[in-house]
């Protein structure tokens, strides 16, 4: 077979951070993304860690105390902000995945309106919930306790 | 003359790439002078016919209509034919090649994965009534509604800006991609069309719009409104709603019968015989 002459050009990974758009919501997919790798990567620490229980009480207070200490919370507090981004930025995707919120088809009349302008409020309405959630938590974490 | 808020010289900045010379492509610089309601294609011209004649690149029409020109202007995907170089309001005006397809040369991209995704999905109507399709005797009625539901998503050209703007095909060769997914939604909701199971087939694959989470890059460069994005969400609300048994199908279109006893208003000439 001929070798292949053409130039590959896929962003890759970098096509999440940018690349032919910078849109805000492009932002909210990789974030969502990155996320769900985090928390995917903690449940597996998670399940590790807390299955040292099954080895007796002095494996379960060795691995307790190795996973204590201020580095450890700001770790917790971490994936606590990445649980309340990725659920309710998943429920708002859930809607607008199954039609809500994203209007209806349009004639196409310039200056362009697309479905991402029906969403903003949404979008916007979720950064907010999310952004009291991460402010709570960081006084419940680092102030009340 | 005035040429606005440019110099009366700019410089384009153009990614190139010559297969068998080239492992990787490069940036050049080009002066060239800038006239009242160039178009970042007329410049590509300039710079053909001044400087470098061995410059590539597809374009047809010149209007936005041909679908040809998409390139990444000032990384953003979009027509050179529409793109007003006093519109980017910048002296460097860089121009590149379509992320995510392959170079053939310079800002030509291999655009065949788009067309294979595109044919996979039966862009057509599909109906079993197949003599009255070949050999038509009437119009099939539609009512406008009934047309709104896809009419958006006919305008598409085909240009591929969305594809190159969109994360997920940055990273994921298999996924259709937001132009073949759109127009298989624009035929799936048309109601002459009677081809969803056909594309339901096709689509329930990971080729479908589930690895799509609405990032909505492709409705944002979409340089006729066209909105992929609203396209995709609306399919997987259909796609779900098939899943579940609750997808209500609309009556199929059927041939409208000749009015009867209507008078033709004399000076009115007999529609043409059909030609396919
Ligand atoms: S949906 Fe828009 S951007 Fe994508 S190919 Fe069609 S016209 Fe081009
Ligand atoms: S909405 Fe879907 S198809 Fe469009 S850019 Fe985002 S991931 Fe790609
Ligand atoms: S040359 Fe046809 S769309 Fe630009």
């Amino acid at each position: 077979m001929a070798k292949d002459r053409r130039h590959p050009n896929r962003l890759g990974i970098w096509g999440w951070v940018g690349g032919g758009s910078w849109g805000p919501d492009r932002y909210l997919y990789t974030l969502h993304r990155i996320t769900g790798l985090g928390l995917l990567a903690y449940f597996l620490v998670h399940v590790v860690v807390t299955s040292s229980r099954a080895l007796g009480e002095a494996a379960w207070e060795a691995s307790m105390a190795r996973v204590s200490g201020p580095l450890f919370v700001l770790g917790e507090y971490l994936v606590f902000v990445a649980f309340a981004f990725h659920v309710i930025n998943g429920v708002r995707l859930f809607f607008a995945e199954l039609g809500w919120g994203i209007g209806k088809p349009i004639e196409p009349i310039y200056p362009y309106r697309n479905c991402l302008d029906d969403q903003r409020p949404w979008a916007l309405g979720a950064l907010l919930l999310i952004a009291v959630l991460v402010v709570v938590g960081a006084l419940d974490f680092f102030v009340w306790h | 003359m005035s040429n606005g808020n440019l110099p009366e010289q700019i410089v384009f900045r153009i990614r190139r790439f010559a297969p068998g010379r080239d492992k990787e492509p490069v940036w050049k610089e080009y002066p060239i002078a800038y006239e009242v309601g160039m178009t970042v294609l007329d410049g590509l011209w300039k710079v053909k016919e001044t400087i470098d004649p061995t410059l590539a690149w597809r374009a047809s029409c010149r209007m936005g209509v041909c679908g040809s020109c998409g390139m990444l202007i000032n990384g953003k995907a979009g027509l050179g034919c529409n793109t007003q170089i006093a519109e980017l309001g910048t002296a460097v005006v860089t121009v590149a090649p379509l992320a995510n397809f392959p170079i053939v040369r310079d800002l030509v991209p291999d655009l065949r994965p788009l067309f294979d995704a595109h044919t996979a999905l039966s862009p057509y109507i599909i109906r079993a009534d197949t003599a009255e399709q070949e050999e038509p005797t009437r119009e099939y009625y539609q009512s406008a509604e009934q047309m709104e539901a896809y009419l958006q998503f006919s305008y598409c050209i085909k240009c591929a800006c969305c594809m190159a703007a969109c994360p997920t095909c940055a990273t994921d060769p298999v996924y259709s991609g937001p132009v073949a997914l759109a127009q298989a939604h624009r035929y799936n909701t048309d109601t002459r069309d009677d081809g969803f199971e056909v594309r339901k087939e096709v689509l329930a694959d990971e080729v479908g719009p589930w690895r799509c989470h609405f990032a909505g890059e492709c409705s944002r460069v979409c340089p006729k409104g066209v909105d992929p994005a609203k396209a995709i969400q609306l399919m997987k609300r259909q796609l779900v709603a098939d899943a579940l048994g609750l997808r209500k199908k609309p009556p199929l279109a059927q041939p409208v019968e000749k009015p009867e006893g209507i008078e033709r208003r004399p000076g009115i000439p007999e529609a043409p015989p059909p030609t396919v």
